[in-house]
């Protein structure tokens, strides 16, 4: 289990039902490593201020982790992590590699909308 | 109000000691860091010359540093911007994310280095899909396939024989005739059989589609371009010192790293500096702290004497 405060997925079957139960999903799937500590660290911030999202991680590793790596829009990646991006149970977009907080947040407001930035400003 | 005794400009091993013994002292400290907290050590995959502990993954010490400096009372916001700053004001201004404004009385800067990256078309769009800049982490993406590492120092040299371990052939391409590496590391390069060199060359270009499949290399003498099919590109080609935003600012030497004295004040009264951004030889965890330590004393001390001179002026205003 990678040591992050996000909520772990450790299996496939527990992808389908996070999938399930929330609209929009971002995955990170790495390992404790250079590239994916970043990404994970952004993801722990985020969650305060994307309550709309569901921030979950993923280890690279396990054998369940092919609901990740399998998927054909991780087909030509080869940089720790993949991060997937899902709404309604389909991928909207995949990244490879290191990313930043505003990478990340373009890609959450593109796809996830921006509803927690009207609600902080109500 | 957001105003502070001391904030301190990057969350890397000098800035997090910094925040630890000023914090400690029971100065009122802020820690703004654009990236990650810990810098480069979270890019470390292990620490084994750090004294008293014998080997720790650059992580667990970046935590065991930050969870430090926040139990002592410091502040810590990662993943800011500072969109403007005044460090010649009192008291000094620092403008986040272009709204939230923060005041302190003195500074330390601490914003460490960077990978340097070649700059050339391709880079970016193969970032991830064929271009790698930690052989750690990707290097078993590359098993028994063909790939270029580029540098001619002790990191390139180091990863490419480590990336022998997956690769088919690793071909090392470097800029110059010969190597600014160690000795050692120049053997086990040129003795590992799985090892070419394209030497005085360098990549100007790119190409691939959905990933990586080719590149440009160009040879520095006569000019001429190779391209060459390939699966994989790892750079270590050194790092640059994170100081742009204080170019005309702060006094930086050639290599625009910043110029400290002995107590790590920089040109400007108040403002102190620590680490990878300072003008030095060796680059280390352990010279960060250590400087990180001496910067903070001094900015204690500085905060004494200005506490001191504050009342005295005030007192004469009455
Ligand atoms: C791959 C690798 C392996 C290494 N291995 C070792 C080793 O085994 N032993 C060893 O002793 N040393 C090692 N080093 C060197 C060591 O990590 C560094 O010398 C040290 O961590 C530098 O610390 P620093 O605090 O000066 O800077 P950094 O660690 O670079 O931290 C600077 C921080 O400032 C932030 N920052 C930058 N610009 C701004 C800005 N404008 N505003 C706000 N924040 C900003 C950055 O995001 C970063 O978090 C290694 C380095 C690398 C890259």
């Amino acid at each position: 289990m990678l040591r992050t405060n996000l909520t772990h997925i450790l299996s496939e079957q527990e992808h389908a039902k996070l999938l399930q139960e929330n609209e929009n999903v971002m995955v990170c799937c790495g390992r404790m490593g250079p590239m994916c500590i970043p990404v994970y660290e952004v993801m722990e911030e985020l969650e305060n201020e994307y309550p709309h999202v569901k921030f979950a991680d993923m280890e690279f590793d396990i054998p369940d982790a092919r609901v990740i790596r399998d998927l054909p829009e991780c087909r030509n990646f080869a940089g720790l992590p993949f991060v997937v991006y899902y709404k309604n149970g389909k991928v909207v977009k995949a990244t490879s590699s290191i990313q930043s907080r505003d990478q990340i947040t373009s890609i959450l407001d593109q796809y996830f909308g921006q509803e927690v930035k009207e609600t902080a400003t109500k | 109000m957001n105003h502070y005794d001391a904030i301190i400009i990057g969350a890397g091993a000098a800035g997090l000691t910094a925040g630890i013994y000023l914090s400690r002292a029971k100065v009122k400290t802020l820690i703004l860091n654009e990236g990650t907290v810990g810098g480069q050590m979270v890019l470390t995959h292990e620490i084994a010359n750090y004294p008293g502990i014998e080997s720790i993954s650059g992580y667990e010490l970046a935590r065991n540093m930050k969870l430090q400096a926040q139990k002592f009372g410091a502040v810590i916001k990662s993943n800011i911007k500072i969109t403007s700053f005044d460090l010649k004001s009192n008291p000094k201004r620092f403008i986040v994310n272009g709204k939230d404004e923060y005041t302190s009385d003195v500074v330390i800067i601490t914003t460490g280095g960077r990978s340097r990256t070649l700059g050339v078309p391709g880079e970016n769009e193969f970032k991830g899909k064929g271009i790698s800049y930690c052989a750690t982490c990707d290097g078993d993406f590359f098993q028994d396939k063909e790939i270029i590492v580029v540098g001619g120092g002790n990191s390139a040299l180091e990863e490419a024989v480590s990336l022998t371990k997956y690769a088919s052939k690793v071909t090392i391409v470097h800029q110059f005739d010969h190597f600014q590496a160690f000795e050692h590391y120049v053997n086990e390069a040129k003795n590992n059989p799985k090892i070419d060199f394209i030497m005085e060359s360098k990549i100007v270009e790119f190409i691939g589609d959905e990933k990586l499949r080719k590149v440009k290399i160009q040879n520095q003498r006569n000019g001429e371009v190779l391209e060459k099919d390939i699966d994989g590109v790892f750079i270590f080609i050194g790092y640059v010192p994170n100081t742009e935003m204080f170019e005309d600012v702060l006094e930086l030497n050639q290599f625009k790293e910043i110029v400290v004295d002995k107590n790590m004040a920089t040109n400007i009264e108040g403002v102190y500096a620590a680490g990878d951004s300072i003008a030095k030889r060796y680059r280390q965890v352990t010279t960060a702290v250590g400087e990180g330590t001496v910067a903070a004393l001094s900015a204690a001390e500085y905060l004494n004497k200005f506490e001191k001179a504050e009342q005295v002026a005030e007192e004469s205003v009455v």
